[in-house]
């Protein structure tokens, strides 16, 4: 699996998604400056988490408009597997891709701490290592984290299988407990919570591994 | 930059009066001193330069004498204090780089930006030698929970510090906050960081080459901050508000891409010297950079970077504006250093060049507005040996009684449940502290624990102090505060091997202050030499008083020490039902300046414990090799509330019970005797074997197992602890 990581100013979990791309699947990512006007061919493209910009304006605001992001839309739309953690699913919603927005955390600070989901739908190149209903232990890190969309949009979520994660115990106020979601196709996964942080028993958890089996298995 | 009159300008400076002198904080002697190193009356620009050279915060001239006496060297240590930060090699070919810093005042007057601000310089202090940082750090001290500043300073801090570095992204994995009527009036916020660089890329601040280019980077230069370090030379009055537009304000996104710009470039040779624009900004960088190389510099203040309009040459060389470095580069390297800094958006400016003059010589506007030789102004500093013959109070009151409690559990509850050992977790939980992938310590822990990017290695690392004894006895409380680190540190299985220090104190100019500082220090020199536990870096912040009445003396100590291989490291909580609880070291039952005695009973009299160096450095030796074994399931040392809150402590962590066998009175379970650790083991017999062996006292103190500790719920004593401090920040 050839996979890129868009490297946008203030972006900070570049390199711990690298790492945990490189330990499961062996392979190392191409880092890809976010001024860059293309892409290379890759099978994955992936928005880490950070700050980029700093998240002066709207999170994620920024960065939805940097140069790479016209090519990343274009082959999104094209069905090219893209994966958005904390600020990449940030930038997914500004730019369109995914649905919705992320707000300000309903208790208004950041949280950083290991949370609970439900896998909810595990029928995706990203999840089907996992199985539905499966309970998994993943940290959070963001001030940003409060899934919102309108109630159409949310029952279109709801209907269509689109809610890929679900917080048992939601630490930030969203929606029905939205931790993470897919677009219609499934090809673009955006999610709060940082599965590269959970790749070894040594950081607290390994739940996240099988985002990324999953992700080899499949592309 | 050439063509220029070399004339000191006299129309460009009001008349330097006894009044503007004073306003400078400096006094007739040194103001002598200054007409001296001139030989002439200075302008107001030169007075400025002297003013925040010649200022405590800058010039150490109360501590420098005694800072002197603390040990700095070891086989290990490759940079001691005098750095921008302290280096120690740990194998490899790599370094550990770090140091603590205060942000008090500050911190004080305007919270958020004040603690974001101080987490924003130890960063620049640490990746300014080519370190990248890795781990955050800090040491917290506010007022009585009940003022009413107390929730607004400590929501503003934790936010700020989380505010800066969470944006940045290092992790915060380690700290210590405490509350104390004391620091009503003055809160203590030190920030600690440590980074890991190359040996052979590590980078001094030395100016070198004649000819060689300055180089300015980073954010642009305004008004923001000017005289900050003379405020952090002073006491605060009721007025103290007033100074709020001393305070810097941070833009950690500008930080984080001068991380990474300084980092690429440093990945090259292009850099001669490289310091960070800190305290007193460009002022001390450069008069930094300067006499360390023993050169002069001429700087051209048109150059520097401005974001307001008409600065004069005197704010520009006073502002405190903040994420600015200056850089001497190599002859023709500075369009590739150019290109990295523009790529990362960022400001890039020659402003100068290296000369021979020894002098730092200040252009504006084609004139020469500052004409200063180098040497007077450092190291003809003021350098005060002020009284210090004060004996503490404590030392002639009668060792007072502490009455036992009527039921030991609720004790335990209730001191679990206070302010003083709740749990920190609504504090920790707005840092981030997993960025970064490698952290395998949790905070909570003893120590926090981050492995070494890529290796099995891992540094452990923490922040320690107890003002209470350093009050009642500097000496000890010097000592212990660097035994807690060393303590904490063995305690994850880690060897310590250096440690950093924020000594926070009062106005020096009391006797009583300067004798807390100076038996603090010595406490410190004795534990460290002892313990082969060298200081590296530091920092010292004086006039902690508002209004005459000053902070508990509180010199912080952070440490750091290595694992070779973090598998084996030991964490605080139970593991299973059936394993035999030890503790290791004696216990006397020390319940003077306890916890239980200050916070149930109310005393606050009688000596502080007493710190036996040689048992540290034998149980501690004895607790690693165990862990190194893997013989240890769990170990804790014992702290704050003595061996049985250490218990609840392992109990919680791991949501299990314990029977507790040993029987003892309230002083073996509150005292607060130094040196000792529990431990938990699934081979007593062994333990027992080995301890008689090293000769390390080990006593029984019962079996893991059941939900129930000291007759109390482990889980109600887990609520009670995790509910204080939400409940305390939630109330009106």
């Amino acid at each position: 699996m050839k996979s890129a990581v868009i490297v946008f100013p203030g972006s900070n979990c570049d390199r711990d998604v690298a790492v945990a791309l490189e330990q499961v699947s062996g392979q190392k990512p191409t880092m890809v400056w976010h001024g860059d006007s293309a892409l290379p061919e890759v099978d994955l493209v992936v928005l880490p988490g950070g700050f980029s910009f700093g998240d002066y304006l709207r999170s994620g605001a920024m960065a939805g408009r940097s140069p790479i992001m016209k090519d990343v839309v274009d082959r999104a739309h094209k069905g090219k597997p893209t994966l958005g953690i904390c600020n990449g699913f940030q930038i997914l919603t500004e730019t369109g891709l995914l649905p919705g927005a992320l707000m300000r955390n309903a208790g208004l600070k950041f949280v950083c701490r290991s949370v609970t989901l439900k896998v909810e739908h595990a029928n995706s190149a990203f999840t089907n290592a996992y199985t539905n209903g499966d309970l998994i232990d993943i940290p959070v890190a963001h001030h940003d984290g409060n899934y919102f969309a309108d109630a159409d949009t949310l029952s279109a979520l709801e209907d269509n299988g689109q809610v890929a994660f679900r917080y048992q115990d939601n630490p930030n106020g969203s929606l029905n407990d939205i931790a993470g979601i897919y677009n219609e196709s499934r090809s673009v996964l955006g999610l709060m919570p940082h599965p590269e942080r959970a790749i070894g028993d040594e950081l607290g958890s390994s739940d996240g591994r099988k985002m990324f089996e999953s992700l080899i298995a499949n592309l | 930059m050439s063509e220029i009159n070399t004339e000191i300008t006299p129309e460009i400076t009001p008349e330097i009066t006894p009044e503007i002198v004073a306003e400078h904080g400096l006094n007739e002697e040194e103001y002598a001193r200054i007409l001296c190193a001139l030989n002439r009356e200075p302008n107001i620009n030169e007075l400025g330069i002297f003013s925040v050279m010649w200022s405590e915060h800058c010039s150490y001239k109360s501590s420098r004498r005694h800072l002197a006496t603390l040990p700095t060297e070891a086989p290990w240590v490759i940079c001691g204090p005098g750095e921008n930060a302290g280096v120690i090699d740990i194998g490899d070919g790599q370094t550990a780089i770090f140091k603590m810093e205060s942000h008090n005042h500050p911190s004080f007057i305007e919270p958020y930006q004040g603690a974001a601000t101080g987490v924003g310089g130890i960063l620049r202090d640490v990746f300014t030698m080519g370190a990248r940082p890795i781990a955050n750090l800090n040491a917290l001290r506010f007022g009585c929970p009940d003022h009413p500043k107390t929730k607004h300073l400590l929501a503003g801090v934790v936010e700020g510090i989380g505010g800066y570095g969470n944006c940045v992204g290092i992790p915060t994995i380690a700290g210590q906050t405490e509350f104390d009527p004391a620091y009503d009036g003055n809160i203590l916020v030190n920030a600690m960081t440590i980074g890991i660089a190359d040996a052979d890329k590590v980078f001094y601040s030395a100016a070198a080459g004649i000819g060689n280019s300055v180089v300015y980077v980073g954010s642009k230069t305004g008004r923001d901050g000017i005289h900050g370090a003379t405020m952090a030379s002073a006491e605060f009055d009721d007025d103290s508000d007033e100074k709020r537009p001393t305070v810097q304000v941070g833009d950690p996104f500008t930080e984080k891409l001068l991380i990474e710009a300084c980092l690429e470039l440093m990945a090259g040779d292009s850099i001669v010297a490289i310091q960070d624009m800190g305290a007193a900004g460009l002022t001390s960088s450069a008069v930094e950079m300067a006499s360390k190389g023993d050169v002069g510099l001429e700087l051209d203040l048109d150059m520097v970077p401005q974001r307001e309009e008409d600065m004069t040459p005197y704010e520009m060389m006073l502002s405190e504006s903040q994420e600015r470095m200056l850089m001497v580069l190599e002859p023709g390297r500075e369009d590739e250093a150019m290109a990295i800094f523009r790529k990362w958006d960022l400001d890039f400016a020659i402003i100068g060049k290296v000369t021979d003059t020894k002098h730092l010589t200040l252009l504006h506007k084609g004139e020469v507005v500052g004409d200063i030789p180098i040497g007077p102004l450092v190291d003809d500093a003021p350098n005060y040996d002020r009284p210090h013959d004060v004996k503490p109070a404590a030392f002639a009151a009668e060792t007072p009684d502490i009455p036992a409690p009527n039921n030991l559990g609720d004790a335990l509850a209730q001191m679990i449940g206070s302010h003083h050992l709740s749990s920190r977790r609504w504090i920790w939980e707005q840092y981030d502290h997993q960025v970064m992938g490698d952290t395998v310590v949790l905070p909570g822990g003893d120590a926090g624990v981050v492995r070494i990017h890529g290796t099995n290695k891992a540094l452990a690392t923490t922040t320690d102090c107890t003002p209470r004894y350093c009050y009642a006895d500097p000496v000890e409380g010097g000592k212990q505060a660097v035994a807690e680190t060393w303590r904490n540190i063995s305690a994850v299985g880690a060897t310590p091997l250096a440690i950093t220090n924020c000594l926070n104190f009062g106005n020096p100019e009391k006797p009583e202050i300067m004798s807390q500082f100076v038996g603090c220090i010595q406490g410190i020199s004795e534990a460290c030499r002892a313990l082969d536990y060298p200081v590296v870096s530091g920092n010292v912040s004086l006039y902690n008083e508002t209004n005459g009445k000053a902070v508990l003396p509180t010199p912080a100590i952070g440490g750091v020490g290595l694992m070779q291989d973090y598998t084996k490291l030991t964490t605080v909580a139970f593991k299973v039902d059936g394993e035999a609880v030890f503790i290791i070291g004696k216990t006397q039952g020390h319940l003077t300046q306890s916890i239980y005695a200050r916070d149930l009973i109310g005393v606050t009299t009688g000596p502080a414990p007493f710190v036996d160096l040689v048992a540290e450095k034998k149980h501690s030796e004895f607790v690693r090799a165990q862990i190194d074994q893997g013989h240890l399931t769990a170990c804790h040392d014992v702290s704050d509330g003595g061996a049985l809150v250490a218990l609840a402590e392992m109990a919680m962590a791991g949501r299990i019970g314990m029977d507790i066998t040993h029987d003892a009175g309230h002083g073996f379970w509150f005292g607060e005797d130094q040196g000792r650790y529990i431990v938990t083991t699934n081979d007593a017999e062994s333990l027992v074997q080995a301890a008689k062996a090293a000769n390390v006292p080990l006593t029984r103190l019962g079996t893991t197992g059941g939900d129930m500790i000291a007759s109390q719920l482990v889980s109600s004593l887990t609520d009670v602890s995790e509910q204080w401090m939400p409940n305390y920040m939630a109330a009106p």
